[in-house]
């Protein structure tokens, strides 16, 4: 038996594929289509602490090898996620993971304070990346000092697992990594959609009501390859990769690079089950290349 | 219903005109129940630049043959791809999504109202209205009569009425011109067409107080209800046409 489990910290996961924030629900969506309590974790829908409503449709763009998306953080606030979605999703036998996103630092720690409360959730992941809101959001992400500050300040009343979910959108990803590890986040996951934009030739007009909007799929996977293989460089806390990740492959070159785990993002709209046949991919591959812990793949292109 | 993803066998890829075509699917298993008004995601294989599924109405189910229809019209690369399929080819699906039209109450009368490919809804509706002891009248709207598509397979099914934008056959003008829509005794409607086609039936239907139900054709993702992508402005909100819909009562729409 290969074996595939990580850690951030003390907390244990019992593999190494996740789903990633906005791209799979509450998990429950995907009940049809596989067992999600065989996922190394699920991280839900974005949370704030209001419902929003998100941004005007259209949200969504095709563009080759991925989608441009604009959806602004629609759900119902945490009021609504502690009670209707939280008994619900905490029978999954799996790490449930809140993504938290805020317009003021404030936001970020009530949230915070909030969930630190339930039980069930083990770690929040810190979203100072989202491209598709006036306020907060990548603007917390793409500035060093405001990185630090809502990081800090969340790791204050925080006293689970902190994930922080970094833009790609900066000059020098590797100093936000730095910056939030020395504020004392627990994981950094990267990354987030890039910022794009895209024109509707035949109606002459932006694809999108927002105009800009978030790049995901396979499109952006050599760029986060890129930045995952600088950050597990230099950080010491485990890195999860993110970005256009379809298959064994893609997750392999993930871990290969130096991430301890991946999410599975827009890859579960084409096909819900991708998660798990990557997750199935990826202990064969082990097996058939004689690896008895996944650990001694993480990072190999650099030994 | 639970949803599948599952690879079906095409019995037939039929060419209706240069615009419109039929695909006829089958699989090992038996199909599953589906409603009129649900739909699947079709995955189009091959091509970097369609990336997504194409959400397809189902347009027509036979049962005994263990198969049903979807009615596929070529807009892009994706659906032009789709039909250069043929008898033999697979095809992977997820279905069946979404909600599906509600039934009128017993007595009443129902009037269905389709233009182009908003069509493809209609027959499988106008069959299961058979099944279940409705007649409906039945309005089909299309710009000319090359684009005039599938009109035989409503005849048994109900009393039809055509429109022509340029009157080339039936009745000239829009759908929502046609005298049978003002003289007509009619207790529900069901629609599906372009935009501007169903907000000038709800219009119609709202003035009159004649319940209306609508099935959106948005822009989607996933099909599941786990992008947020396809929402629509309802009077609760934005709701996913994907798993709130794609079937609408016209009240619930901020229109």
């Amino acid at each position: 038996m290969v074996k595939l489990g990580f850690s951030i910290g003390d907390l244990q996961f019992k593999n190494p594929v996740l789903t990633a924030s906005g791209t799979f629900g509450y998990g429950s969506e995907f009940d049809d289509f596989m067992d999600v309590s065989l996922l190394g974790g699920i991280i839900v829908k974005g949370t704030t602490l209001e419902p929003r409503e998100g941004n005007l449709y259209p949200r969504m763009a095709e563009t080759p090898s991925g989608i441009l998306n604009a959806v602004g953080l629609q759900n119902k606030g945490i009021d609504y996620f502690e009670k209707q979605i939280y008994p619900r999703i905490s029978t999954y036998n799996t790490n449930v993971i809140v993504n938290i996103n805020g317009s003021y630092i404030d936001d970020y720690v009530a949230l915070a304070e909030r969930i630190n409360r339930l039980e069930k959730i083990p770690a929040i992941e810190l979203n100072i990346s989202c491209p598709n809101v006036k306020m907060g959001g990548m603007a917390f992400g793409t500035s060093l000092n405001s990185a630090r500050e809502v990081t800090r300040a969340v790791r204050n009343v925080y006293s689970k697992k902190l994930i922080v979910k970094l833009s790609p959108n900066v000059t020098n990803i590797v100093e936000f990594a730095l910056a939030v590890e020395e504020e004392g986040a627990d994981s950094v996951s990267l990354i987030n959609t890039l910022l794009g934009m895209s024109v509707d030739v035949r109606n002459m007009k932006p694809a999108l009501s927002t105009i800009t909007g978030g790049l995901s799929g396979p499109a952006i996977k050599p760029v986060a390859v890129r930045m995952v293989w600088q950050v597990a460089k230099a950080v010491r806390i485990p890195v999860i990769g993110i970005g256009g990740i379809l298959n064994t492959d893609d997750a392999l070159e993930f871990l290969l690079a130096g991430a301890s785990a991946i999410q599975v993002g827009t890859a579960s709209f084409i096909d819900p089950q991708a998660s798990i046949k990557l997750l199935e991919g990826i202990e064969k591959f082990l097996t058939a290349r004689g690896f008895s812990d996944i650990k001694e793949i993480v990072g190999y292109i650099n030994k | 219903m639970a949803k599948r993803i599952e690879s079906l066998k095409i019995l037939e890829n039929k060419r209706l005109n240069n615009e419109y075509f039929t695909l006829e699917l089958s699989g090992n298993d038996t199909i599953p129940e589906m409603k009129p008004g649900q739909f699947a995601q079709v995955k189009v294989e091959g091509s970097p630049e369609t990336f997504l599924r194409r959400p397809i109405s189902i347009h027509d189910i036979d049962p005994q043959k263990n198969s049903f229809k979807l009615l596929i019209q070529i807009a892009g690369k994706g659906t032009e791809t789709l039909s250069k399929l043929r008898m033999g080819d697979y095809l992977n699906i997820i279905y069946p999504l979404g909600n599906s039209f509600s039934l009128p109450k017993n007595g009443q009368k129902p009037l269905l109202a389709g233009g182009g490919c908003g069509i493809a809804p209609l027959l499988f509706m106008a069959r299961y209205l058979n099944n279940h002891g409705f007649e409906p009248v039945i309005l089909l709207g299309f710009r000319n009569k090359e684009r005039i598509i599938e009109y035989e397979e409503y005849l048994d099914l109900g009393e039809v009425f055509l429109t022509t934008e340029d009157g080339s056959r039936g009745e000239r003008g829009f759908l929502t011109d046609h005298p049978a829509l003002k003289s007509l005794h009619y207790d529900m409607v069901y629609c599906c067409g372009p935009d501007p086609m169903m907000k000038a039936v709800a219009s119609l239907c709202s003035e009159r107080g004649i319940t209306c139900e609508v099935s959106l054709e948005n822009l989607m993702g996933c099909g599941i209800g786990a992008c947020l992508c396809c929402v629509v402005d309802t009077v609760r909100g934005n709701l996913c046409t994907c798993t709130d819909g794609p079937v609408f009562n016209i009240k619930e729409l901020k229109w």
